[in-house]
């Protein structure tokens, strides 16, 4: 289980979030709502382990974190793969497709092209597009190349942050249905993040809100 | 908001030289908005949509070639817009006759100034009668809401900042180019209820969006779009209710209140455009009819319409 309890996140004086718990089950989505500026982003980040929080608990199957962003956690860390919004402000634009979606494994020391063109496949990207920079593809194409990253490392964990929010229709379908057969195939938990109730409805196992700084409700 | 006034648009099309080959962005793109009521383009990312707004407005890079013509019908003399040069489009069109209303207007906005001086800035330039707090509190905001900088404003804030500059000048007719991208539901509705007052106050609306139920909220009529053509037009419920293109009927299939299932394969790069219909190789009832591109006819660009399948 991936448990964050009690977390709160200021920045500067501002409290982003205020002693919130939540958990993430293997084999399960959860879904996560509230409204814009809630807190959900910031949530996502830290359970990524990619934001420290002020104060509270993450644990990782059953080990606490307590060194963030160190050598020591980056077994901790592979094990959490977050899936942005904006897939524009999330992929370095000096690499083409192919490395943005090999990066990961590239920067564990393990480069493998054979799991770069399968993954490709998977989120619908054909051979020739794995050529392309950023600039040249669409968001939509673009997306599909960062669940692919995300999915590289054999997360045990996926946090999907508002991901389909900027997509069309079948683009969403699409890119939900990757990861639900990712999910099944490893057992991985999958924390879905959206303000989209019916997408939320439709894809997660359960729902649960963050209502603001210090208050969460079933 | 009285008098014939229109937006007529017959073949626009829009391509782009880049190094080594040419984008069509949207090719003969033909349709009308009325004052009253609100015509929503939809089509996914990448797909043309935004450059069309953009080519109406003058504002497309250097590179771009334009074609076809796009009459701003408005008291004496109508403004082909296409075809203006760009003091004719600064003078009498933007903001005055046609006001925009921006994609993210958070980053929209100049981050150094307060959302007061820039509404004031647009105020001044169109030679408005409004001032600041007026404009701020039609469109739901408080007048110390203006007094803070684009960082300090919430996404629904920046939206209504968004709205009162693009009419700031009473424009007739507005362009919304996907103006709820980031913005949670509650604040969609909200931006939508906008947009349909502005209809019913009597101003023609062009909603770009690829969000379909935030169309089927607000919009009149519906023009689908699909590598840089549009596939389907016609009214709202006719046309999500009983989608005859299949491109429409997938949109309408994935959605996740249906049933979630995407429509396979990728649309075409729009570098290269295949001959006849750009939908076919995705469609799964291709014949040797859909290598010649299927004319609009009677709403629908399709040479095998589902209705016709089923029939």
């Amino acid at each position: 289980m991936l448990e964050a309890s009690g977390i709160t996140v200021r920045y500067g004086g501002h409290t982003a979030l205020d002693e919130a718990s939540l958990t993430i089950t293997p084999g399960k989505v959860t879904g996560l709502a509230g409204p814009s500026g809630c807190g959900k982003s910031t949530l996502a980040r830290v359970m990524a382990l990619m934001l420290r929080p002020v104060s509270g608990t993450l644990t990782v199957d059953g080990t606490v974190v307590t060194r963030w962003r160190q050598r020591a956690a980056r077994d901790l860390r592979t094990r959490v793969a977050l899936i942005y919004q904006q897939p524009r402000l999330s992929v370095d634009p000096r690499l083409k497709l192919a490395e943005v979606i090999g990066e990961p494994l590239a920067a564990n020391g393990r480069p493998d092209e054979g799991r770069v063109t399968e993954l490709a496949r998977e989120t619908g990207l054909t051979g020739e597009l794995l050529t392309r920079w950023p600039h040249e593809v669409s968001d939509g194409q673009l997306q599909r190349a960062c669940v692919a990253r995300a999915l590289t490392l054999e997360p045990r964990y996926l946090v999907c942050d508002e991901m389909t929010t900027m997509l069309d229709a079948s683009t969403q379908a699409h890119l939900v249905g990757v990861v639900n057969a990712y999910r099944e195939r490893t057992g991985a938990g999958v924390l879905a993040i959206s303000h989209d109730p019916v997408l939320l409805d439709r894809w997660a196992d359960e729902v649960v809100g963050l209502a603001g700084p210090g208050e969460q409700s079933p | 908001m009285t008098g014939r006034r229109r937006l007529r648009v017959q073949g626009l099309s829009v391509s782009f030289r880049i190094p080594g080959a040419r984008v069509r962005a949207v090719s003969e793109a033909t349709f009308e908005v009325r004052p009253g009521s609100c015509l929503a383009l939809v089509g996914e990312s990448g797909c043309g949509k935004s450059v069309l707004a953009h080519a109406l407005l003058g504002l497309l890079p250097d590179n771009a070639t334009v074609s076809g013509q796009a009459w701003l019908e408005c008291g004496e003399e109508p403004v082909e817009l296409l075809g203006a040069s760009q003091a004719v489009l600064a003078r009498r069109v933007r903001g005055r006759e046609i006001g925009l209303i921006p994609q993210s207007p958070a980053t929209h906005l100049t981050p150094v100034r307060t959302a007061r001086a820039q509404l004031q800035e647009a105020i001044r330039e169109l030679g408005s009668r409004a001032t600041a707090d007026d404009l701020a509190a039609r469109y739901g905001l408080r007048p110390r809401e203006l007094d803070r900088y684009p960082h300090e404003l919430s996404g629904g804030m920046a939206q209504r900042v968004a709205n009162a500059i693009a009419l700031a000048g009473d424009p007739w007719l507005v362009l919304a180019d996907e103006p709820t991208s980031g913005l949670d539901r509650p604040l969609v509705d909200r931006a939508m209820g906008t947009l349909r007052e502005l209809c019913d106050e009597g101003r023609a609306v062009l909603l770009i969006t690829h969000d379909l139920r935030a169309a089927e909220r607000v919009a009149d009529d519906l023009a689908v779009m699909y590598a840089s053509r549009l596939v389907e037009v016609g009214p709202v419920a006719e046309v999500l209710g009983r989608p005859r293109h299949p491109y429409t009927a997938g949109l309408v299939a994935a959605q996740p209140d249906r049933a979630f299932v995407p429509i396979p394969g990728l649309p075409p790069e729009l570098t290269r455009l295949p001959e006849g219909c750009a939908f076919r190789s995705r469609c799964g009832h291709e014949t040797g009819r859909c290598a010649v591109p299927p004319p609009m006819d009677g709403g629908v660009a399709c040479h095998h319409p589902l209705e016709d399948r089923h029939a």
